[in-house]
């Protein structure tokens, strides 16, 4: 019944090349985006290798419009940020904590954008913006950013902090500590590694969105937007090099914060019945 | 729902709720609706109403035939963007779902390795990630290069503008939504089952399809959405890796969204563009029975 050893080898092997394969798919554009920040493109396109640079890293900032629709970008991504950890921590820990009325229903509607294509989510709030004669903008941009935000935030935050014991917010309440004094050392340390989490998620998608971003945004661009309206004129090797020191500083913010964020739930491990809980990092 | 039934339970003193484990502290209760109240809010206005005014509007001026008109106006394209996505998320299973399981069941002390760089791909733009791709599949690029030796291509041929192009970006794009949600499903898997199933004399080939793949159906019927919904809807990856003859619904949105003219039947075309996940979806759940295990 059982396959021989080998024809088993043999099945491990390819499975493992299968998967190495699999992330180097994930992988090789990464790398053509670092690669490429090096180049010296012919034209003005930076499709093609050339040869090697340094011309686009001694010279970032060559195209304004590129530098401000970055800062713009980051600009947005903090505003957003904020407003969505903010509205989508309290629904998740609604979710978590507490039993409701329609709380199957709100639970429907948080999920819904997740599972909606952007094109849809973000010309229907253009229609709303049109009808209501609205200018398109920076505010319209925050609006449609922390409507789909919200969301993740909610279920990231929902998902880490399920299984936690909340007696201890009772039991320090009913030891004599005020309900802010509670939140602070209780409530807030508790959450604090699954809030990180979810803006850290929510500024990595804030950068990221293009769509129902571009949809809303009139005439302000973010990055990717000036990317879009450019990609007919020329591609310089300055969106690869913004691209790939975003990414660096990213992967370097998300070692810190996952390594920092491990120690601290261990020490909060003592303090909880259920610290793990979680997965996703 | 037993907050309905009982909410006499809910207005006693704090003290005598204390051997309560189900979550539910005595508050007050309104305090979850204080804590929903902003962000649900900020949903029902800028996500529910516009949804709803989307549908109002798509049946202006001509009603239902605005429906028709869209529909005989671009089946070409609307098959088309069916068929791409179909494709994309299969070939997203296909690599992702054994690159998840190795991550999980495999990945030892490498496991947190490998996951990072399933999301690296986050760390880089989307539309810089597809301008990547076009640098890979670039007439004279690596990928051509490597066909045209194989003999796949001919000397003459590129790879840019066809499907192939399109269909290839939007399976990488979209592959780490199947691969994450795959890997949860299978992380949460207990490997005692696996022992059991061999101690009874079960295959591993019959253990993995009764288990493993049972128990991470959740886990695929995720990924599966999560690819499958955004490639229905995109236009970028058509736009700038495709032709003429790649054309997405998404794109007759993206031309068109800035013509005022236009809007009932391009409302029609996007509510159309919903309806037709949803019902692809409800199938979808339907034939892989994930009421059940969900």
């Amino acid at each position: 019944m059982n396959p021989p050893n080998w024809l088993r080898a043999i099945g491990r092997v390819s499975l493992w090349v299968w998967a190495v394969l699999g992330l180097l798919f994930l992988f090789t554009p990464i790398l053509v985006t670092v690669i490429f920040s090096f180049n010296e493109p012919t034209g003005k396109y930076n499709y093609i290798w050339n040869k090697f640079s340094l011309s686009g890293w001694t010279d970032p900032f060559r195209y304004p419009e590129l530098t401000d629709a970055l800062i713009f970008s980051l600009k947005i991504a903090v505003v957003v940020t904020a407003i969505a950890t903010v509205l989508g921590t309290l629904m998740g820990l609604a979710m978590v904590k507490y039993k409701f009325r329609a709380k199957g229903m709100i639970g429907a509607i948080l999920i819904l954008p997740l599972t909606m294509p952007e094109i849809v989510l973000g010309f229907s709030l253009l229609t709303l913006f049109v009808s209501i004669n609205w200018s398109r903008g920076f505010i319209t941009i925050v609006i449609a950013q922390v409507m789909f935000s919200v969301s993740y935030v909610a279920t990231t935050v929902r998902a880490r902090i399920r299984g936690f014991d909340w007696r201890l917010e009772e039991a320090s309440l009913d030891l004599g500590a005020s309900s802010f004094r509670t939140f602070r050392k209780i409530t807030l340390p508790l959450i604090a590694p699954g809030v990180v989490a979810a803006a850290m998620l929510t500024f990595a998608l804030s950068l990221d969105d293009f769509i129902i971003t571009y949809l809303n945004s009139g005439l302000d661009n973010t990055f990717p937007i000036q990317i879009w309206n450019m990609k007919r004129s020329k591609v310089p090797v300055q969106i690869n090099v913004f691209s790939t020191a975003l990414l660096i500083i990213s992967v370097i913010l998300a070692i810190t914060v996952v390594v920092g964020g491990n120690r601290r739930t261990r020490k909060l491990a003592g303090l909880t019945a259920d610290s793990g809980a979680s997965v996703s990092s | 729902m037993t907050a309905a039934a009982a909410p006499s339970r809910f207005r006693r003193p704090r003290r005598e709720n204390g051997g309560d484990d189900s979550g539910v502290s005595a508050r007050r209760w309104f305090t979850p609706w204080l804590l929903i109240a902003p962000g649900g809010l900020w949903l029902l206005i800028f996500f529910v109403f516009p949804l709803f005014s989307l549908g109002r509007l798509s049946l202006q001026d001509g009603g239902l035939s605005n429906y028709s008109t869209v529909i005989s106006d671009n089946s070409t394209v609307i098959i088309r963007t069916f068929v791409y996505a179909t494709i994309s998320t299969l070939a997203a299973i296909i690599i992702g779902y054994p690159l998840a399981y190795v991550i999980a069941t495999k990945g030892g002390k490498y496991k947190n390795l490998f996951l990072a760089l399933v999301i690296l791909p986050f760390f880089v733009t989307y539309l810089v990630r597809t301008l990547s791709w076009k640098i890979l599949l670039f007439d004279n690029g690596p990928v051509v290069g490597i066909l045209q030796s194989v003999g796949i291509l001919n000397d003459s041929q590129g790879i840019l503008g066809s499907p192939f192009a399109v269909v290839a970006a939007l399976t990488y794009n979209f592959l780490p939504f199947m691969v994450l949600p795959i890997y949860v499903s299978l992380e949460k898997l207990d490997h005692r089952l696996l022992d059991a199933a061999a101690d009874l004399y079960s295959s591993p080939a019959r253990a993995f399809r009764k288990i493993t793949l049972r128990l991470s159906l959740p886990g695929l019927f995720a990924g599966t959405l999560l690819t499958f919904i955004p490639a229905a809807g995109d236009f970028v990856n058509s736009e700038l890796l495709g032709s003429d003859r790649t054309v997405m619904i998404g794109q007759i949105i993206e031309k068109n969204f800035g013509k005022e003219f236009f809007r009932p039947e391009l409302s029609a075309l996007s509510f159309m563009l919903m309806a037709m996940i949803l019902v692809g979806v409800i199938v979808y759940a339907r034939l892989l029975g994930t009421e059940e295990i969900a």
